[in-house]
């Protein structure tokens, strides 16, 4: 996920394909491709700048030149659009090629939101990268640079996904893990509705019948997590 | 492949071809009756007389060789060249440049390597293979790197070339991809030790017990061999792509730019730069502009430029403090109000900088033009040069198509007379600024034929196509020419297209 606002990839490519069939705008003889400025862009050089913003981002090291440009013409042609921008679902007079609304959607604040946020991402990651860097031994007037690149494909590593994960997700996995498998030779065969487990599990309100493709699947799930409890050095 | 040139007489011209000035004009040195102009010394772009000297093909097999067995490179020349029918993304030619006498060629290419072809001597028997370039060294410069901490590729594409003023013997260069700059030194051994001690002839170790003898070794000549070995490193100092590099007149230190910073390195030193300019604002949001080349003034080791993806350049004094992020001098030109688009800014893009020798002016380059500006007025250039203004009404397709992103270097000649700059369909043009005459040539196989003379091209923007004109719909995006280098004082021109190497001369030369 690259930031809110943008669309996914499987969207992106087919509106992509739809612009690539209906590429009217590239028709120089075309009103819509005036050679004078149009006073305002057409709806279409808006979407195909804002394809190239996404195409430019997705790389793992984005061209700062090209993604600048990019940004600033979009902005330009945002700027021109402004009184149409503001109704999103309605597009504009000259015959757009059909088009998912979202994209339209995506205004003038969410875009300037989403690249602003990225662009913020970019120094953030720089910084955090800097951080560990020695200083080198120097003069006073020198200044040490250092630090690996800023990179987006790095911003998974900054997700929620790989914190959660280490840091205190382990306790919230075992909370939704139902251990009342290893007390199901204590129940009483004919079972009462009642759930004699730990009193701070969630746990089934059915009969504690658990077949087995949940045993299979807890086994897993407990496979896994003692997999990334065990700790570096000789075996537990 | 190499070409190999018999001695031959140059032809005399059979017809003289006529420039065609952009709109119709003709030249007035030429005659109203359409007879040839005589051939006149002087050294502008010449009257049609650029002829074909040789075009060559980087090597792809000898690097390997000449690093792993140290076979003489001049060997391989001439054995192991084929001519490639496709070009491989790794021979690309992404940087050409002379050094500073001329006398050596280094190209840079997608494949982190250098090739350096050395000017034939001149001799009384072969006369006329003055002016051919041949292999001279070829290493391995840089080689992909991966960022583990990032998960990213580095590329190991040379971006930029620049020569040391040779100081003794061996050569030196610069040569930078996106994150590293490597000073090489290139030497020429031709002799070697023999009669070692405690080696045999092979190689291999003899038992100090068998030894009763001492000798001296002694040099015998050996057959040349060319070493290109790496002297420095400049490492992790640039977080963004490296664009250029540029060698200081105190021939002690120089610096690297990249988008956002630009840092001063001594060549002794390669654990710490001095970052002198840094455009990143404290908010990455605000990001507006990128630098996108740089320059040491030739003569003034304290003057620097560097232009912007704005269209706008800054000349600074390294004298007024330690970070320059003041400029001493702001050039820009305003927008002409009838040629603005939503392109205006990336058009205006300067995608090369380039001091006069004489140091007087500065060049640029953008999307559409060459620039020219004194250095003593930065409100307006003082000569602006259309490079393909037909491309003007194309812009929306360029741009769709990143073409409009293509950034092409510009050279001036030894006397600061003539500026030429690439275009695409392997065209390259030339401005003579004296005459104001200029020409457009085209680099490709089919004019391939050994002292062939250039034929200038045209592009028919409209209306009736003429015999020989090329329409702009018919142009080949896909060829560009992005890099060409001027010989320091004599008219011989390097012109880069893809991975071949075109070198041509003035036929008054």
């Amino acid at each position: 996920m690259l930031s809110k606002g943008l669309k996914r990839k499987r969207e992106e490519e087919e509106e992509k394909e739809t612009l690539a069939v209906d590429a009217w705008w590239l028709d120089p003889g075309h009103p819509a491709v005036a050679q004078a400025p149009p006073a305002v862009a057409s709806s279409s050089l808006f979407d195909l700048s804002v394809i190239k913003l996404h195409h430019s981002l997705r790389q793992s090291e984005p061209d700062l030149r090209h993604l600048v440009l990019v940004v600033n013409t979009l902005r330009r042609i945002q700027a021109s659009m402004a009184p149409t921008v503001a109704l999103p679902s309605v597009p504009n007079p000259p015959p757009a090629p059909s088009m998912d609304d979202n994209l339209l959607a995506s205004s003038d604040a969410a875009l300037s939101a989403s690249v602003a946020s990225l662009l913020e991402d970019l120094s953030h990651i720089e910084d955090l990268n800097q951080a560990p860097q020695p200083p080198a031994d120097e003069g006073p007037p020198g200044r040490p640079i250092g630090g690996a690149p800023p990179s987006l494909g790095a911003l998974d590593l900054l997700g929620p996904a790989t914190g959660c994960l280490l840091d205190d997700g382990l306790e919230g996995l075992f909370e939704d893990i139902d251990t009342s498998m290893y007390d199901s030779e204590l129940w009483a065969p004919a079972s009462e509705g009642f759930k004699p487990g730990p009193e701070d599990e969630p746990g089934k309100e059915e009969a504690p019948e658990l077949d087995e493709a949940e045993l299979d699947y807890l086994m897993d799930v407990l496979v896994g997590t003692q997999a990334l409890e065990r700790p570096p050095g000789p075996g537990r | 492949m190499l070409l190999s040139l018999p001695a031959l007489h140059l032809q005399t011209s059979e017809h003289h071809p006529l420039f065609q000035l952009p709109h119709g004009r003709l030249g007035p040195w030429c005659s109203p009756t359409g007879s040839p102009a005589p051939l006149s010394c002087e050294t502008g772009c010449g009257e049609g007389s650029w002829i074909l000297v040789c075009r060559l093909l980087v090597p792809t097999q000898v690097s390997l060789l000449s690093m792993e067995e140290d076979i003489d490179t001049r060997k391989i020349n001439n054995s192991f060249l084929r001519d490639h029918s496709y070009a491989t993304e790794a021979d690309i030619i992404s940087t050409v440049e002379f050094n500073h006498t001329g006398e050596l060629l280094a190209t840079g290419d997608k494949g982190g390597r250098v090739v350096i072809f050395q000017r034939e001597q001149e001799s009384k028997n072969q006369i006329h293979r003055r002016g051919e370039y041949n292999v001279y060294s070829t290493f391995q410069s840089h080689e992909p790197e991966f960022d583990y901490l990032k998960s990213l590729e580095i590329e190991e594409k040379i971006n930029k070339i620049r020569w040391l003023p040779q100081q003794n013997a061996a050569y030196f260069l610069l040569s930078t991809n996106d994150k590293t700059v490597k000073l090489w030194k290139v030497s020429e051994r031709d002799k070697r030790p023999e009669g070692y001690n405690l080696k045999d002839e092979e190689g291999r170790l003899r038992d100090p017990a068998t030894i009763t003898t001492l000798r001296v070794p002694v040099l015998r000549p050996m057959d040349l061999m060319v070493e290109a070995t790496p002297r420095r490193v400049f490492a992790n100092a640039h977080t963004y792509h490296i664009n250029s590099i540029s060698v200081n007149s105190d021939y002690e230190t120089y610096m690297s730019a990249d988008d956002l910073r630009i840092n001063l390195w001594n060549f002794e030193i390669t654990n710490q730069s001095f970052n002198i300019v840094d455009i990143k604002p404290a908010n990455m949001e605000e990001l507006t502009e990128v630098i996108t080349a740089a320059e040491f003034h030739p003569h003034h080791c304290n003057t620097f430029v560097y232009s912007s993806s704005k269209g706008t350049i800054r000349l600074c004094d390294m004298r007024a403090s330690a970070l320059c992020d003041r400029h001493t001098k702001f050039f820009e030109e305003p927008e002409d109000p009838s040629n603005r688009s939503f392109f205006s800014e990336i058009i205006s893009s300067i995608s090369d900088v380039k001091f006069s020798h004489s140091g007087r002016y500065i060049m640029t380059r953008d999307y559409l033009t060459v620039k020219v500006w004194d250095l003593n007025m930065e409100n307006r250039p003082i000569e602006t040069y259309q490079v393909h203004d037909y491309l003007r009404s194309k812009l929306c397709s360029l741009y769709e198509n990143d073409c409009i992103f293509d950034k092409f270097e510009c050279v001036w000649n030894g006397s600061d007379s003539v500026i030429m700059t690439g275009s695409y369909n392997n065209f390259f043009r030339m401005f003579d600024r004296n005459t104001k005459r200029d020409v457009t040539l085209e680099a490709s196989r089919e004019n391939s034929k050994p002292r062939a003379i250039l034929k200038p091209r045209k592009v028919c923007v409209g209306g009736k196509r003429r015999k020989d004109e090329i329409s702009v719909d018919s142009l080949d995006f896909s060829k560009k020419i992005l890099h060409t280098a001027w010989h320091p004082s004599e008219n011989i021109i390097a012109v880069a297209a893809t991975n071949n190497l075109y070198i041509f001369q003035d036929k008054v030369n």
